[in-house]
């Protein structure tokens, strides 16, 4: 691995979104919008009904979370396809860079761009609604790192598929996340689903993560089973992202895409 | 004199379609070969085969006498490619594609050689220019100075000197013959420009159909095809060939 390259790779990112001031504008819009959004719903749901009486931030601190996975997730698809649009995809395949250091410099280039939109929509809701997602304690870095881990996992799922079958993929991109968010459970707890789609869910890490998320903040109680449990099924999709990765590239070598992509 | 690319009997099938169909050649040390042939004769598939980007179905290349297979990583530091089907990063600066391809190259002395590639390629004053807000003679030259940013061993070129001005296409011939002496570097030069080939390449392969039809130096098929010129030859190659196809 060389950290010049993971470097460079890294700056050609970092260039880019502090070249353009509607970039960073973008990075850090949606974020508070959503935040807002779920803030006032958080707010009305804390007063009309029972189950949130304890906890008026679970709702927004399940929405903060889950933008966190959503940012990194689009965020790693992005700066991927950002090479696609750009026509730089065969320069950047013919440098010398290995697959391994391409996967590290996205994967730290998705997580800045993620904390940029971020960070300003959790300061937000502390002034707005009088809520601290650091109410969640040492184990929110737990149930980030979770997130972040599934949210990249995601992200290397999707280039993989963009890699084998080239830029008509995208719209899988942007498809993803909502495909799995119903099953992720974010807002409601894993009994409101069907048995047959908690079968599916318990099969993916977001349940572990949002019920303990729920869990340590109505409760106040921290139950270690799932936060091993939201790293185990972690462990296991991320090794088989990177599998598949590898996987598509020598297919993509195989099929020409790599030559072809972008046009 | 040293070869620095080997090509033996490759081939590339997509599927039944047989895209090269085992070509051999080699490309000598401060040496410009030319590979010439129609659309779909199988250029950019060697082209890609040899950076690696594609994977041959049977035979073998080797770089510098390093075999691709098994040092695709140290080929590559001492390859680059220009097309202009590829661009660099649009929205970045000059200066900073530039410094960010010295670093995915790992080049030392990055300033000074993004000072001496400005300088002989004339892009001092587009280096705090948007990238992509260049004419196409200015992205092209850019494109050239990011190619050699790594000073790199054997430069596969694609049109190199497509859709510019006369003016521009000379510089850049000239620039190039001029590299080439200087740093005695392997030139592959993919061209549809028959002058072009004909003033830079020592000698050429004519491909059709994924096939070497023909190759030698531009002089000699020429005599040998009893035409004028280097494109009369192409003609002539390229329609007898499909009358019997």
């Amino acid at each position: 691995m060389s950290l010049t390259r993971i470097y460079g790779l890294f700056l050609r990112h970092f260039y880019l979104i502090t070249r353009s001031f509607p970039r960073i504008l973008d990075l850090v819009y949606w974020p508070t919008i959503q935040i807002t959004l779920w803030g006032f719903i958080s707010n009305f749901f804390a007063t009309h009904t029972t189950y949130y009486n304890n906890a008026v931030g679970v709702i927004l601190t399940c929405a903060i979370l889950y933008d966190f996975l959503f940012r990194t997730s689009i965020g790693f698809n992005m700066l991927f396809l950002e090479e696609i649009w750009s026509r730089n995809f065969t320069n950047l395949f013919i440098t010398p860079m290995k697959i391994g250091e391409i996967l590290t410099s996205l994967v730290i280039t998705a997580l800045i761009r993620s904390l940029i939109g971020l960070v300003p929509a959790i300061l937000l809701t502390s002034p707005l609604f009088g809520i601290s997602i650091l109410e969640l304690g040492i184990f929110l870095f737990f149930l980030f790192l979770s997130l972040y881990i599934f949210g990249i996992t995601l992200g290397i799922l999707v280039s993989s598929g963009l890699l084998r079958f080239g830029p008509s993929f995208e719209n899988i991109a942007w498809s993803t996340m909502f495909l799995l968010a119903p099953f992720g459970c974010i807002y409601y707890p894993i009994e409101t689903l069907p048995e047959v789609f908690q079968k599916i869910a318990y099969i993916l890490p977001l349940v572990y993560i949002f019920e303990e998320a729920r869990n340590i903040l109505i409760n106040q109680t921290v139950n270690i089973e799932n936060i091993y449990n939201a790293f185990i099924w972690n462990s296991l999709y991320f090794t088989l992202s990177i599998i598949l990765f590898y996987y598509s590239f020598n297919a993509a070598k195989n099929k020409g895409t790599l030559i072809n992509m972008g046009e | 004199m040293k070869n620095l690319i080997e090509v033996k009997d490759i081939k590339k099938n997509y599927g039944k379609k047989e895209a090269v169909k085992g070509i051999s050649f080699n490309v000598q040390e401060n040496e410009i070969l030319g590979l010439l042939g129609p659309n779909g004769s199988g250029k950019t598939t060697t082209i890609g085969m040899l950076l690696g980007l594609l994977k041959p179905t049977s035979g073998q290349i080797f770089i510098n006498n390093l075999k691709l297979e098994n040092h695709r990583i140290e080929i590559l530091e001492m390859i680059n490619f220009i097309s202009p089907y590829i661009e660099l990063p649009k929205k970045l600066t000059v200066k900073q594609n530039l410094y960010v391809y010295s670093k995915l190259y790992k080049v030392k002395n990055i300033q000074e050689r993004i000072e001496y590639l400005s300088e002989k390629l004339r892009i001092e004053d587009l280096l705090d220019s948007i990238t992509g807000e260049l004419s196409s003679g200015q992205k092209n030259r850019v494109s050239l100075a990011k190619a050699l940013i790594n000073e790199p061993k054997v430069l596969l070129l694609d049109e190199p000197t497509a859709s510019l001005d006369p003016e521009v296409g000379d510089f850049v011939r000239t620039f190039l013959e001029e590299y080439k002496r200087e740093k005695k570097i392997s030139i592959l030069l993919a061209s549809h420009n028959m002058s072009e080939v004909t003033r830079l390449c020592k000698s050429v392969l004519m491909m059709k159909n994924g096939e070497i039809i023909d190759q030698g130096k531009p002089d000699d098929l020429i005599t040998k095809h009893g035409r004028t010129n280097l494109e009369e030859v192409f003609l002539k190659l390229s329609r007898s060939k499909s009358e019997f196809n």
